[in-house]
């Protein structure tokens, strides 16, 4: 190859990378970095006349002076955390079985029977569970068969019920990285474990767990980042008095039409789940990438 | 606690009936809401008082099935055609990312891949009133500046389109890495050397090659699009797609002729999982 013909080779390629760039940077830029820097701004002006606005810090200092604010936040992050654990307690043996003790054809029917529910929209979901659990639903009509209550049992619009929709709606996120990362361990390091005179505890506590570690990581983060901004379960199956964060911000937004505030409720969701996130990240020495392969 | 150690048969039995408990749960939900589809009462709830199929096909008061619900069905439009565009851009743009990731090398590339990859980690509603402030900010401007009314920058379909876009794209710039990655280069160099235009090698080797993480990423994108709230709730118009128009008609309460609409998703969104799932399968085994 000739000098001429590599540099011009060389042009090429370099045109195709700045064409291949162009949509890439057009869609970061335009849809997720100008408007979450806009997004910074405008939490941070306050409306002083018609269309007149400075900077001030009144939609945050808002925040941390309404103690109805406050709490909101502290209970979403909260709540979220249990959902995150109690997700990956009910995930964990269930994924294990799914891993280690099916074999064959079986271990590939139970996992897309893991998986298809979860392509069914979140809506539908949620739907079910309020046939199920309402005043005059499923659960309610089948204890009162049974005998076991007197009257109509009203199992909607309380914490628990949100807590069994946030799993619900979480699992799969948790199952298919524990499934991958279980499926990967050796049967024989848990034979050896067994052979040293392990049990079934120091076995799970010293040998499977350590494995998982990564797809453990990888799950309670998406679990906890997906909850955190859920809107749809806490709404339906809480009521009024769900107190989710995200209903925080739809109000400030959409019903008193305060953007400013809303804006800055905005940033801090997104501030607290980024943390979380990177806390996670930190604690199991992964990146942002490997967790998404 | 795998096969070949032997465990007493009643920790066995305990954990069987665990895992079977478990898929209970899951199925639960999903089987009342079709169930329900069939229930002649005006409430998807109990008792049960006969099957109908009224829900479906019924055409007088109060019994609309979903076929003559004319808002309904206008929905359904509305988020085929948002879905549409979603997918067509998402997929394009998440051809480009796939060959640029994995083809191309140039300063700063790991750090655009970990910006590209954030969409992920931003909850939707936030993506959604992000996109909503800062719209608005240039249609103001635009406004303030030309006299021009900008409509389209105002909450509608334009937006929403563009806000699902904004994250369905990392999904489809992953699903379709992952299958570029796998390629063997040198399929496109001896077609390169045979005399083929570095387009043409492209064109008849390499996409052919990545067909089904097209496929695949298409469905996804489709569903993902389809079945999206929260980042649709913050940025619809008057035309609301159909998870605005269920979530309207679930808090009001409404007629099972939900659950038929509900069971006619569930069909529909696990055929093309399905579909998503074989075809990337078949993606994996040829390449051995």
């Amino acid at each position: 190859m000739t000098a001429a013909s590599s540099t011009g080779q060389g042009n090429g390629v370099r045109l195709g990378v700045v064409l291949l760039a162009t949509p890439l940077l057009l869609w970061l830029l335009v849809l997720v970095i100008l408007p979450h820097v806009d997004l910074l701004l405008v939490s941070l002006r306050e409306r002083i006349a018609f269309r007149q606005y400075e900077f001030s810090f009144a939609n945050y200092i808002a925040f941390f002076v309404e103690p109805l604010y406050w709490n909101t936040y502290v209970r979403t992050a909260v709540m979220s955390i249990m959902a995150t654990v109690l997700t990956l307690i009910i995930g964990f043996p269930v994924s294990y079985y799914i891993a280690k003790i099916m074999r064959g054809r079986g271990k590939n029917v139970l996992f897309m029977m893991c998986l298809i529910p979860f392509w069914v929209s979140e809506l539908v979901r949620t739907f079910g569970w309020m046939i199920l659990l309402r005043e005059s639903g499923v659960i309610s009509s089948f204890l009162q068969w049974a005998g076991l209550v007197d009257g109509p049992v009203e199992m909607l619009y309380n914490d628990v019920t949100i807590m069994v929709g946030l799993v619900y709606t979480s699992m799969l996120f948790m199952v298919v990285p524990l499934v991958s990362v279980l499926d990967s361990l050796d049967d024989s390091l848990i034979e050896a474990g067994y052979d040293l005179g392990g049990n079934a505890f120091t076995v799970t506590r010293d040998i499977v767990i350590p494995h998982a570690m990564p797809g453990i990581a990888s799950g309670c983060i998406v679990v906890f980042m997906l909850t955190l901004g859920n809107y749809l379960t806490p709404n339906l199956l809480g009521g009024k008095d769900s107190l989710w964060f995200t209903e925080q911000i739809y109000t400030q937004f959409i019903t008193r039409f305060n953007w400013e505030s809303g804006s800055a409720f905005g940033f801090l969701l997104l501030v607290l789940s980024s943390l979380i996130v990177w806390i996670g990240l930190k604690l199991s020495r992964q990146t942002l990438a490997d967790t998404v392969r | 606690m795998i096969p070949s150690i032997p465990q007493p048969r009643f920790y066995k039995g305990l954990y069987t009936a665990y895992v079977a408990v478990f898929f209970v749960y899951l199925a639960a939900p999903l089987i009342v809401v079709g169930v329900f589809a069939f229930n002649d009462s005006q409430f998807p709830s109990m008792p049960w008082n006969g099957a109908t199929l009224k829900w479906f096909f019924g055409d007088t008061r109060p019994a609309i099935g979903i076929f003559n619900d004319r808002q309904l069905l206008r929905s359904i439009g509305t988020s085929g055609f948002v879905a549409i565009w979603v997918t067509a851009l998402a997929v394009f743009v998440g051809t480009c990312n796939a060959f640029l990731f994995e083809r191309t090398h140039f300063p700063g590339k790991n750090l655009l891949y970990v910006v590209a990859l954030s969409p992920l980690v931003i909850p939707g509603v936030i993506l959604g009133i992000s996109i909503l402030v800062f719209s608005n900010a240039i249609a103001n401007n635009v406004e303030e500046t030309f006299g021009w009314d900008l409509a389209f920058l105002r909450p509608g379909l334009f937006l929403v389109i563009i806000g699902q876009f904004a994250f369905v794209t990392t999904i489809t710039t992953l699903v379709i890495s992952a299958r570029l990655r796998k390629f063997d280069f040198s399929l496109e160099e001896a077609a390169l050397n045979l005399g083929a235009t570095r387009a043409a090698a492209i064109r008849t080797i390499t996409i052919p090659f990545l067909k089904p993480a097209l496929i695949g990423a298409s469905i996804i994108a489709f569903l993902m699009s389809f079945e999206n709230f929260n980042t649709t709730l913050m940025l619809v118009g008057s035309d609301a797609p159909l998870t605005i128009t269920m979530f309207d008609r679930l808090k009001q309460g409404s007629t099972p002729a939900l659950n038929a609409l509900s069971l006619m998703l569930m069909v529909v969104s696990g055929a093309l999982a399905l579909l998503a799932v074989f075809a990337q399968r078949g993606g994996q085994g040829d390449k051995t």
